[in-house]
């Protein structure tokens, strides 16, 4: 199986790093003001990132 | 899979109003996939709102909505409930909106447990206009008016919901977000008044003046404070010092008002 895909959406996204924070497996990174994948094959799938998003920004998709 | 949001969401409205990290937007997201999960209908669903940057929500969702006037909230979603009984009616606001100004018609809707969904996002201030302590700001803390600390006692707002007659109040936080969508989809089930308080933040004008310092530290703070009921009644008093109970706080079956009034008009039409 392949790892999930985690899209950021730029134009929403505030950079508050809510989805940084508490991302457990350290996938996302801020870079200026935005939010960076920066490590897509740690991904678990987890939703933590797009559940906790207060801007429709970042979305997970499984397969 | 990611949720699809854009099924309920307004075209083109994207990005919203709220600041960086306003939970606001993380408790409109659990009440869209609470919506889709009891699969409410968008002509037969209602969104009302008062005044405050919570009271923006119904501009961004493709449902029936009324942005109405500062607390009166409950009051118009009274009229509509009234109006078209079969109609599911959410209300959304504030804390400023639905326990200050709003207050008496809050607690009169729980009173008579008209069948109705209202979601209170409890930021501690009045976040629109420049954080004005509200009823619900915590004794001792910093707001634009009480720059001293706040010498009022706060308004605990499930137990006032409780106490005036509410038959289902549930409360959660902005962090514990898949709790949000779980608690208002109880809620919009519950035949009478559903009352949902979802704690949440805002980072600019309460998060600076009470030494947050970001965003972040106000979510893990909600993480820490939030007890889920059972856990909390094998704890001590000292232990749950500060803390906030989590959960289905109250629940119980009682006579519904518009399924109450049904039966006047029907006595005044000689029935
Ligand atoms: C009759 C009236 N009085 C006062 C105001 C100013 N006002 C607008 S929003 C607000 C408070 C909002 O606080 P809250 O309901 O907690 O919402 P938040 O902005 O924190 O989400 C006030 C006092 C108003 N719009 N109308
Ligand atoms: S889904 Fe989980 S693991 Fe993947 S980026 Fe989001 S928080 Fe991190
Ligand atoms: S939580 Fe959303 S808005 Fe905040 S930094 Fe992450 S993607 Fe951007
Ligand atoms: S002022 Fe506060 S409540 Fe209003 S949008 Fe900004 S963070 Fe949210
Ligand atoms: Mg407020």
């Amino acid at each position: 199986m392949s790892s999930p895909r985690v899209e950021v959406i730029e134009r929403y996204c505030k950079g508050c790093s809510i989805c940084v924070e508490f991302c457990p497996t350290k996938v996302l990174e801020m870079d200026a003001f935005l939010v960076k994948v920066a490590k897509p094959e740690a991904c678990i799938a987890c939703m933590q990132c797009e559940l906790r998003c207060p801007d429709f920004a970042i979305k997970v998709f499984k397969d | 899979m990611a949720f699809d949001y854009d099924k309920y969401l307004r075209p083109g409205k994207l990005p919203h109003i709220w600041c960086p990290g306003c939970g606001h937007g993380i408790a409109m997201k659990g009440l869209i996939r609470a919506i889709d999960a009891c699969g409410l209908e968008k002509n037969n669903t209602a969104i009302v709102s008062g005044i405050g940057c919570a009271s923006r929500l119904p501009g961004y969702v493709d449902f029936n909505t009324l942005h109405t006037a500062h607390g009166r909230a409950a009051a118009f979603a009274t009229g509509v409930k009234m109006a078209k009984p079969e109609m599911n009616v959410i209300v959304v606001g504030g804390d400023g909106d639905g326990t200050a100004i709003g207050g008496n018609h809050f607690i009169h809707a729980c009173r008579r447990n008209i069948d109705m969904t209202y979601v209170i996002f409890n930021n501690s201030i009045y976040g629109m206009t420049g954080g004005q302590f509200s009823p619900c700001t915590p004794t001792g803390a910093k707001a634009s008016t009480t720059v001293y600390g706040n010498p009022d006692p706060t308004f605990d707002i499930s137990k006032l919901a409780i106490g005036a007659g509410a038959t289902f109040v549930a409360r959660t936080t902005a962090f514990h977000a898949t709790q949000i969508d779980k608690l208002i989809a109880e809620g919009i089930k519950h035949k009478g008044m559903a009352v949902i308080e979802v704690l949440d933040d805002c980072p600019t004008t309460y998060g600076r003046r009470n030494k947050f310092r970001s965003v972040v530290d106000m979510m893990k703070r909600l993480k820490d404070i939030a007890v889920p009921v059972a856990a909390a009644s094998k704890m001590t008093a000292e232990q749950l010092e500060g803390k906030v109970l989590t959960g289905v706080l109250y629940k119980e079956e009682k006579p519904e008002y518009t399924q109450q009034y049904a039966k006047v008009i029907a006595k005044a039409q000689g029935a």
